[in-house]
């Protein structure tokens, strides 16, 4: 019947059109990318987290082992608090180090572990100590420029300080 | 000096036309969305308008999505080309699709297609008496017409701008994976890093609704209003398509500062 | 608020062809509708109507005849309340219409059928869907029961076999008998016709004013026609009202009219071309126009 044939080519439509919306979700935003259940929670405290992001990548060795869950701030040491989801599936030593890194020269940041050599390992909940900052760039060039400013002190008897 | 006071007059006149016309017109968007409700209870009337409005712009929509993929995948590829950033082609093809071009473009084409469609039909009943035949019999047009078609552009416009977004991702990958070589894997999983679902696929969402309120208010009013002639339903399409295209246009604006401006 | 209307029309077989004048009916209890003191225009100094009373008695048909632009469709639409009078009241079964109150309007348009002047079907909807609309929008009849009723309509009108046809394949005959069927779905107590007889051939022009007052007397309804055609309609009504200028300058019965010496009734009812109203468009002389155009061309 003409009514059935409507009904069909409109649920047809539906369902292509959440489908869509579905696909999007999931393959390209990052709603389904965290693997939940899987991963046990990990803290980290850094001077300055800089670009990174909730939802950035954590890598080891390259190959990525979990996602940074989110960012807060602590007002008694005024650092900065970062939870991370680690894979169950990798077990990472206590003194493990977590560094914030760049992927190419003006890419995503995120957040890069180096083991270390503790035999006990990371459980839920742990806190990983040794963590070195994002660098700034900002720092970079100022640091970049007193450190010429000093070199060129000696030499023309000016006093420090940048120019 | 006696054309410039009927100039003024005029002028005058028209600021009071104006300003009843967007009285009138703000009343008849209520009435449309109270009505659309009210349609609700009658699924069957939805069905047949969603089946008239949105089954028929599938085919419009999905090739053009597959074409402005293309397009953005060719055209991101030479850009980011430049900087070094090839990698980035998956998140810059996504977020154009999902943030803009998916609901702005899929606006425009729904105007152009099921806009004129709606608003020639209900100006060709008008003419032809089938709405006053409707008012005699104690049924009012407004919610047994247009509310039916109106919920269904609603309705259909979310969806639509997904397949057009959904379509075009797929189409910027054809393009920049296998046929340029730009790495697959750096292809989704930038974009899955670079595309938040709140922000950016929710916020195209809210635009292709706001979209779709604008597009029918527009197609039905102008049907509505059109006079019963074959001249008065040509020019009443036309005003469709160039009335509700710049107001896509400038509500996208809008929206884009409101939703994207205070990131 | 719906009404389940009273009992279906019963199916007329015979046509019986009208050849003679159906004698006046006379007037029993309170019109059905009628203006008193109506005047209506569009704004400056000409008026449509005029302070016009006229009465639509129960069990009758009532033609409305005048040149164009004379207001017959103008009463017609304002007792349907599509528009409001300037002065005066128009009233339905006793009522007084309140035009600016939907639900008030909507309750007295449900007791009358209308039939425009090419049928205004739903172009979407079949011929079924056509007459089961009102059935559907007002009663909450089972399916079966509309069914039934509405091939019962088409049946009355002699479409019953057209059912499943879709307004684009009727003919200008047909599609005016489908709406006449959906204009009786609901068995009102009055009903207008909008020109019914404009550009029919003359069998479908017998039909449908047969079916006109064969319909009006089976439902014991009141039938308002808004007409040019003397002959058909004079055949069919038992009352006349002629408009002219703002104002009726005939009333009565066919009989009555016959004899009306009013020269404006008397051009229109014997079709003369030339009367009170004028058949040469106001200008000057003919022999100024000459002289002055052949005196333009001349010089150009």
């Amino acid at each position: 019947m003409d009514r059935k044939k409507t009904d069909g080519l409109v649920g047809l439509f539906v369902l292509a059109g959440v489908g869509a919306a579905v696909f999007l979700a999931l393959r390209v935003a990052n709603l389904g990318g965290v693997e939940l259940g899987d991963a046990i929670e990990v803290r980290a405290r850094f001077d300055n987290v800089g670009g990174l992001k909730p939802r950035a990548p954590v890598k080891s060795a390259g190959v990525t082992v979990g996602r940074v869950q989110s960012i807060g701030f602590d007002d008694k040491s005024y650092q900065a608090v970062v939870t991370l989801s680690l894979d169950r599936r990798f077990q990472f030593p206590k003194d493990t180090s977590a560094k914030i890194l760049t992927s190419g020269l003006l890419g995503e940041q995120y957040l890069g572990l180096e083991p270390g050599g503790d035999s006990a390992m990371l459980e839920a909940g742990s806190t990983i100590s040794m963590t070195q900052s994002a660098v700034v760039l900002e720092n970079l060039i100022s640091q970049f420029l007193y450190s010429k400013a000093a070199d060129s002190a000696p030499s023309t008897g000016a006093s420090g300080g940048p120019r | 000096m006696l054309g410039m006071t009927q100039h003024i007059t005029q002028l005058g006149q028209s600021v009071r036309e104006g300003v009843s016309n967007t009285g009138r017109a703000s009343r008849y968007l209520l009435r449309l969305l109270l009505g659309a409700f009210r349609a609700f209870g009658r699924p069957r009337l939805i069905v047949d308008q969603l089946h008239f409005v949105g089954n028929r712009s599938v085919a419009i929509i999905v090739v053009s999505g597959l074409f402005v993929g293309f397009v953005l995948g060719l055209q991101g590829y030479y850009t980011l080309r430049r900087y070094g950033a090839e990698q980035a082609l998956g998140v810059l093809v996504a977020l154009s699709l999902v943030r803009e071009l998916g609901p702005v473009v899929t606006a425009l084409l729904f105007a152009g297609r099921a806009g004129t469609s709606l608003t020639a039909e209900i100006g060709l009943m008008k003419a032809g008496e089938q709405l006053a035949a409707m008012e005699m019999m104690a049924v009012d047009p407004f919610q047994r017409v247009l509310a039916p078609r109106f919920a269904a552009v609603l309705l259909s416009m979310p969806l639509l701008a997904a397949l057009f977004s959904a379509v075009g991702v797929l189409g910027g990958w054809l393009v920049g994976v296998p046929m340029i070589g730009v790495d697959d894997g750096a292809f989704w999983s930038q974009m899955q890093g670079g595309v938040d679902f709140v922000d950016d696929v929710l916020n195209g969402v809210v635009k292709s609704l706001v979209f779709g309120l604008t597009v029918g208010f527009v197609a039905l009013l102008t049907g509505w209003d059109a006079l019963p002639t074959p001249e008065g339903v040509a020019r009443a399409t036309t005003k469709t398509v160039v009335v509700s295209s710049l107001a896509v246009l400038g509500l996208d604006f809008l929206l884009t500062a409101l939703m994207f401006g205070t990131r | 608020m719906k009404q389940i209307p009273s009992t279906p029309i019963a199916p007329i077989e015979s046509l019986a062809p009208i050849t003679s004048i159906v004698p006046s009916k006379p007037a029993s209890g309170t019109p059905i509708a009628a203006l008193e003191e109506v005047s209506f225009g569009y704004g400056a100094p000409r008026k449509i109507l005029d302070g016009v009373t006229l009465r639509f008695e129960r069990g009758q048909v009532v033609a409305l005849m005048g040149g164009s632009g004379s207001g017959k469709t103008t009463i017609l639409r304002l007792m349907g309340g599509q528009l409001e009078p300037l002065a005066g009241t128009v009233f339905f079964a006793g009522q007084a219409i309140q035009a600016r109150d939907p639900t008030k309007l909507y309750a007295v348009r449900r007791r009358m059928g209308m039939l425009f002047q090419h049928g205004a079907l739903f172009t979407d909807l079949s011929v079924f869907d056509n007459v089961a609309f009102p059935l559907r929008e007002h009663t909450e009849l089972p399916g079966r029961a509309i069914r039934d009723l509405v091939l019962m309509k088409l049946q009355a009108v002699g479409l019953r076999g057209a059912a499943e046809l879709m307004p684009a394949e009727l003919s200008g005959g047909m599609a005016r008998r489908v709406a006449l069927a959906r204009a009786i779905a609901l068995d009102p107590p009055l009903l207008m016709y909008d020109e019914p007889f404009a550009g029919l051939d003359p069998i479908s022009l017998g039909t449908i004013a047969t079916l006109i007052r064969e319909l009006n007397d089976a439902l014991g309804a009141t039938s308002v026609l808004v007409t040019h055609d003397v002959a058909e309609t004079f055949a069919i009504a038992d009352y006349v009202y002629v408009l002219g200028n703002g104002k009726i300058v005939a009333e009565g019965t066919p009989a009555q009219l016959r004899t009306s010496t009013d020269p404006f009734a008397r051009q229109f009812l014997d079709a003369k071309r030339d009367g009170p109203v004028r058949f040469h468009h106001p200008a000057v002389s003919l022999e100024q126009d000459l002289e002055v155009r052949g005196a333009r061309r001349c010089s150009g």
